[in-house]
């Protein structure tokens, strides 16, 4: 399913980033860290009307030869980078969506955690075992 | 072969790699078919059907026609793709029966076991017919015939397994005709093989894939399979396709709309980039020597494989095709290409503010020019990209890149940026251990290599090799005596993988002399809590983007401002002290990480501590100091030398500082207890802050001594020396010599900045009139109804202050000391009667803490009256009086003639403390002198109340009558000798006012309550007086208060005129009220001139005086007295007005 699981603090340095073939953690670092130009460009596209509607979901970002790189954006400008396999065709618009959605909301658990720090790096047992199940999970 | 989906416009496709097709048969025949049939095969597309839900494509089919060789079929299990035959075409121009069945049938049977064998199903036999030919023939078949033997010899319900190609030469609708529907059926075949093939391939893919996780699984073989499509080719193609496509983009739009456009065009630029610098490292274009024969190969491949150019564009000066095969030409046309796509990609991405983007394609740049040898190129890429990642806090790429930057300022020989960067990376966690111990080692060989300028150092910051974590003063509060030790134990933490041998650590320390320096001191420590004088450095928070972390934190200081004249607050705010660090411009070079700003303060204090070896991890540093100079030392620097490389704390923070004072001599002298008590033997110790002086022996303490207060001195006294950490260093006999004047104390030896302690006994002698003030004025004791009110608010006792002057080895100047002693007791003394009986009451209160035996007490008339005596009723002889208790001791008055006006008295008893057995000195007797006036009884006043006549008791609500008669009991006396003594023929009256009240409300007196009666100043006069009271209540009823006072006219003159008696009738009511409301509160006296006062302003008339009798001078004698009230009988309620 996913390759890659990104959560990027609002001032652009990550809170949370894995990825599965940890040989290659480097290149996703690069990846995801690059999309965030992306993501700054549609969140300022974007503008009120978006922001009104509540819409979080980014889409796709860009694709690479191999990767495709979704974006999600909370409303306090926490983002969400999330990097699928291309070849993984059965990873839809909606599916993405709710990946989201539930990273979304293990995160929400994470900032409602009173030990926890925001802006601190995420460490939660729960979030990371939220993603793992997003990673391996093949559809 | 599945396309990336770019936006590509392209509908059709043409193929890069043309399937394999062998021909087997007639080969002359195929050699004549084959201008044309490689000709007309790619005319028409065709509508590929892709598997797994693919979009179907119009594609342009090709083939590569090969001769048929068994060694061409795929063996089982074979996975290559592209060198896979798709289609077996046998040829055959037979028309003939007897040639058919002698050798074509044979060669098709053959032919076909072989496809069997290796169960390749898409095979094709196409007959071409040829008029011709057939018209020479004479015993010829109907054309179907043989074309209907091979269906139904080999074409087992594949009928369309075998084609006819009619006069494939000549040029005719019939021929035409027959082409299409041949090449029609060849494209469907192709294609269906080619789809199946690939299906199978995919399907081979993906179970290879999936058997990842298997035991026996081969990345190699997996990759050989994925790969084989052969290198570079698809690069190639990526790489054409994108400048096609941005190329016809650039042809349809002006300059505007491409620049509007960037965000999508920018993805293909660098795609194209990205491909072209693949290809470059595949070429081996990308090295200093250029590229190998085996480099030179593959490109000739590739560039064979691209083809020749498209007829189209071939005729252009510039076309993708054109720049990639120019590119891939040479080094430097690779470099020229490659680094004008990187710098337009760049310079787009920088456009449309992709900064992240751009600086990634930056970094590829970087390792472009670093393979070409060129560091100084790369340097800004590399600086660019990590001060990118820095501010963004992106750990991994920081290490990376940095890395990168390592290397390349190991070769542009930038030492001290190179070993910055080595220490950063030998601290660095995302490393691995062996990583960081080479870079570790970089820096040491460095350190350990012979520089040829000796003063040549390279100061690089700290925090990477090493952070301070704690430092700890001893002694704790950081401040220090001059000339005493202070030790700063430091921890730093090793940043480093191996043990480092330091050779210096030292702390560059600011001075200053500042007024104040130890409060200060003192109130900083209180204020930041360091217990144990430990201060606490936060740890870096390396994580975090270093813009927030890099910048120093704010020292905030308070600030008071008060006003020079009356030290109020006139201003008070908060004070950054590092504003220029705060508020200086960002740096915008590259030099992120470059050692600026790193001055070395050169002080000349500071602590060094040699030869450490500094181990991974928390390491403890001490360092000692004597200091010196008296003034506040600020710890500004923290530097460790390694050689020539010197790792630099340029600030530490928190503000960390430590006192020296000099300190003068000093005496001081306080009690033990909490107070020092009168007449007891005393402790007071005596503290010699010995300061910047040494006492030498012979130094004596000389005190002058004071009359009142005694120095005791015993025997064996000892004074104790403690160091200025109050430890204890010896003790000494003290000597202590007292002659008329002055007590000399000889001090033992001590040296500078230590304290001696020691304790001497004091005395303090009553002084004789201890009480004088207690005896008011008029001898009259306060109330009865006072006296605890007294006791409870006197809880303060009488102080008396000695001053003794004391004169110090070490100084010119008298010290003068003021001790102050508490009396421990109060006294008090009260006149009692009886009739004309008089006794004296004294009142001894201890006031402190301690309790005290009280012996010998005495009470004597110091005036020594003949005829007076005082008889005691106490019959102890000793006392104890415990601690905040009284005693009373009660005489009791005896004369014979005439009583004098007042008696003047002397109370003493001897004391002493209750606990102590034996005291060295005698002491002295408490005293308390007093005096009594006016004692004699004069009046005596009676009052009785009577039943109404015929009842036996009284009754409430039942009107009694009240009989009040005042007597006087002597002839005139001296004490009568007042204004209110009126004289006519010898005879002498006095005015009294007499005032029935009762302020328990038991009676309610009905008519008039007071009135003023003229006494005749003759014994057993009496003045009888009848008045009807209303007991309100029943029981034992105490009878109202009869009070008397003395009737003073206002002035002598006028009192003949005045009518009193009557005014007061007139008035009655006011005047009542008036004394109801005041008599408890100050004396009758000032009573009746408030009244007077007041009265006077209605009236304007001058008002007589009241004078309450002095206590002593009339007796109640029916104090006490209570009368039986019985309830009334009546139910009915009663009405009482009380005026």
């Amino acid at each position: 399913m996913a390759v890659c699981v990104a959560v990027i603090a609002k001032e652009n340095y990550p809170l949370y980033i894995r990825s599965i073939p940890t040989e290659n953690e480097l290149k996703f670092h690069y990846m995801v860290h690059t999309s965030l130009d992306v993501v700054d460009e549609k969140i300022s596209a974007m503008g009120k009307a978006l922001v009104d509607q509540r819409e979080l979901y980014l889409g796709l970002l860009y694709p690479t030869e191999d990767y495709k790189v979704y974006g999600y954006v909370t409303n306090s400008k926490v983002k969400f980078v999330m990097v699928v396999d291309s070849s993984n065709t059965a990873l839809r618009d909606n599916e993405i969506r709710s990946m989201f959605r539930k990273l979304h909301n293990s995160y929400t658990d994470v900032m409602c955690n009173p030990f926890y720090n925001p802006g601190d790096r995420i460490q939660s047992r729960a979030f990371d075992g939220m993603v793992t199940s997003m990673m391996i999970q093949v559809c | 072969m599945d396309a990336p989906e770019e936006p590509l416009p392209p509908v059709i496709y043409t193929m890069e790699n043309k399937p394999i097709v062998t021909c087997a048969g007639d080969q002359n025949l195929f050699t004549s078919i084959y201008p044309t049939l490689s000709q007309q095969l790619p005319r028409e597309p065709m509508e590929w059907r892709r598997s797994y839900g693919r979009a179907p494509k119009m594609i342009h089919l090709e083939s590569n026609f090969v001769q048929f060789k068994e060694e061409l079929l795929p063996k089982e299990g074979n996975k290559a793709l592209l060198t896979f035959p798709f289609l077996h075409i046998y040829w055959t121009e037979c028309c003939d029966t007897e040639v058919y069945k002698a050798t074509v049938k044979d060669d098709l049977t053959k032919w076909q076991n072989v496809l069997k064998a290796y169960s390749s199903v898409d095979w094709l036999i196409v007959v071409v017919e040829n008029d011709a030919k057939k018209k020479n023939k004479t015993n010829i078949l109907p054309r179907a015939s043989i074309v209907d033997k091979i269906r139904n010899d080999f074409c087992n319900k594949q009928s369309d397994r075998c084609v006819v190609l009619s006069d494939p030469l000549k040029d005719s609708s019939r021929t035409q005709e027959s082409w299409n529907a041949f090449l029609t059926k060849l494209r469907t075949l192709l294609l269906m093989s080619f789809t199946k093939n690939l299906g199978k391939f995919e399907d081979d893919m993906r179970t290879l894939r999936e058997k990842r996780t298997e035991p026996g699984w081969s990345f190699c073989e997996y990759f050989m399979v994925q790969v084989s499509v052969p290198p570079g080719a698809l690069d190639c193609w990526v790489f054409l396709s994108c400048l096609e496509v941005l190329q016809r983009i650039e042809g349809c739009c002006d300059r505007a709309q491409i620049d509007s456009n960037i965000a999508h065009t920018v993805g293909l630029w660098s795609y194209a980039t990205e491909k072209l610098k693949s290809l470059g490292y595949l070429c081996g274009l990308v090295s200093e020597k250029g590229p190998n024969s085996e480099d030179l190969n593959r490109t000739v491949d590739l560039l064979a494989g691209l083809g020749a150019e498209r007829p189209e564009t071939a005729n252009t000066a510039q076309s993708p095709y054109k720049k990639l095969k120019e590119a891939l030409s040479s080094v430097e046309a690779f470099e020229k290409h490659y680094l004008d796509l990187s710098h337009a990609t760049i310079e787009m991405f920088t456009s449309i503010g992709r900064i992240r983007s751009a600086k990634l394609v930056g970094k590829d740049l970087a390792e472009f020019y670093m393979r070409k040898k060129s560091p100084q190129k790369a340097e800004m890429y590399l600086q660019g990209a990590l001060k990118n990642y820095l501010a963004e806090g992106w750990a991994l790429p920081i290490t990376h890149t940095r890395k990168q930057l390592a290397e390349c300022q190991k070769r542009l020989g930038q030492i001290e940026n190179y070993l910055q960067t080595s220490s950063l990376l030998a601290s660095d966690q995302h490393l691995t251990t062996d990583e960081r111990e080479y870079f570790c080692r970089e820096i040491l060989s460095f350190a350990s290599q012979q520089t040829d300028s000796p003063g040549h150092r390279v100061a690089l910051p700290m925090h990477s090799f090493a952070q301070l974590r704690d430092l700890r003063f001893t002694p704790a509060n950081a401040v220090v005596h001059v000339g005493g030790v202070l030790s700063v134990e430091i921890t730093v933490c090793s940043q480093m993988p191996v043990p480092i041998h330091v050779e210096q650590i030292a702390i560059h320390v600011h001075f200053s002399i500042e007024k104040n320096s130890y409060r200060k001191t003192a109130e900083w420590l209180t204020k930041h809590k360091t217990a144990n004088g430990v201060v606490n450095f936060p740890a870096e928070a390396s994580p975090f983007p270093t813009s927030q972390s890099s910048l120093p934190a704010l020292e905030l200081y308070e600030m008071f401002e008060r006003s020079p004249s009356d030290n109020s607050l006139n201003t008070t705010g908060i004070i950054c002290k590092n504003v220029h660090m705060l508020l200086r411009r960002q740096e915008s070079s590259t030099s992120l990480e470059a050692s600026s700003g790193l001055a070395l303060e050169d002080g000349a204090h500071v602590l060094r501590c040699a030869g450490v070896t500094l181990q991974p991890g928390p390491n403890t540093i001490v360092f000692r100091t004597q200091a010196r100079e008296p003034g506040t030392y600020t710890l500004r620097q923290l530097c460790a030398s390694l050689g020539p490389v010197w790792f630099v704390l340029p600030h530490i923070y928190p503000l960390v500082q430590y006192d020296v004072y000099s300190q003068e001599p000093q005496l001081l002298v306080e009690p033990l207890a909490d107070s020092l008590l009168a007449g007891i033997p005393q402790k007071v110790k005596f503290t010699v802050t010995t300061g910047h002086y040494t006492v030498k022996n012979g130094d004596s303490l000389q005190l002058s001594n004071v009359d009142a207060m005694l120095i005791l001195c015993p025997e064996e006294n000892r004074a104790v020396i403690y160091s200025n950490t109050r430890e204890k260093v010896s003790d000494a006999l003290l000597r202590v010599q007292s002659s008329d004047k002055v007590t000399s104390i000889s001090l033992p030896a001590a040296p500078t900045y230590h304290l001696i302690e020691f304790e001497l006994e004091v005395l303090s002698l009553p002084s004789a009139p201890a009480a004088g003030g207690e005896s008011t004025l008029l001898g009259v004791t306060e109330p009865h109804g006072k006296h605890k009110d007294t006791q409870k608010t006197g809880h303060c006792m009488a102080t008396t202050d000695h001053k003794v002057s004391i004169d110090c080895p070490w100084s010119i100047y008298s010290t003068v000391i003021a001790l102050t002693f508490s009396v421990p007791f109060r006294t008090t003394h009260s006149l009692l009667s009886s009739g004309t009986r008089k006794y004296v009451q004294v009142c001894v209160q201890n006031l402190s803490e301690l309790d005290f035996q009280l012996s010998d007490s005495r009470l004597v008339d110091t005036h020594d009256s003949t005829d007076l005596r005082l008889i005691p009723l106490n019959t102890e002889s000793e006392q104890c009086i415990h601690s905040r208790q009284a005693v009373f001791f009660v005489w009791e008055l005896k004369w014979t003639q005439e009583p004098p006006p007042s008696l003047h008295c002397r109370f003493s008893t001897g004391f002493s403390p209750a606990s102590e057995e034996q005291l060295s000195v005698s002491l002295k007797p408490y005293t308390y002198e007093f005096q009594v006036e006016n004692f004699f009884t004069l009046y005596n006043v009676r009052a009785e109340i009577s039943p109404p006549p015929g009842t036996e008791h009284c009754r409430t609500g039942s009107l009694c009558s009240l009989d009040v008669s005042i007597t006087r009991l002597s002839d005139l006396l001296e004490v009568d000798k007042d204004e209110a003594l009126m004289e006519s023929d010898e005879y002498f009256s006095t005015k009294l006012m007499y005032e029935v009240v009762d302020n328990s409300s038991n009676w309610a007196v009905c008519g008039k309550s007071s009135g003023v009666i003229s006494m005749p100043v003759t014994a057993q006069a009496t003045h009888r007086v009848h008045m009807e009271v209303m007991p309100l209540f029943a029981g034992y009823l105490p009878l109202p208060d009869v009070r008397l006072f003395k009737y003073l006219p206002h002035h002598s003159a006028q009192s003949s005129q005045l009518d009193a008696d009557s005014w007061i009738e007139n008035d009655s009511l006011s005047v009542d009220k008036h004394v109801d409301d005041q008599l408890d509160s100050g004396s009758v006296k000032s009573r009746g001139s408030v009244h007077s006062a007041a009265s006077s302003e209605h009236k304007g008339l001058p008002m007589p005086r009241l004078r309450a009798l002095p206590p002593g001078q009339a007796f109640n004698s029916s104090a006490g007295t209570q009368v039986l009230v019985i309830p009334s009988k009546d139910d009915h309620v009663l009405e009482v007005s009380v005026t």
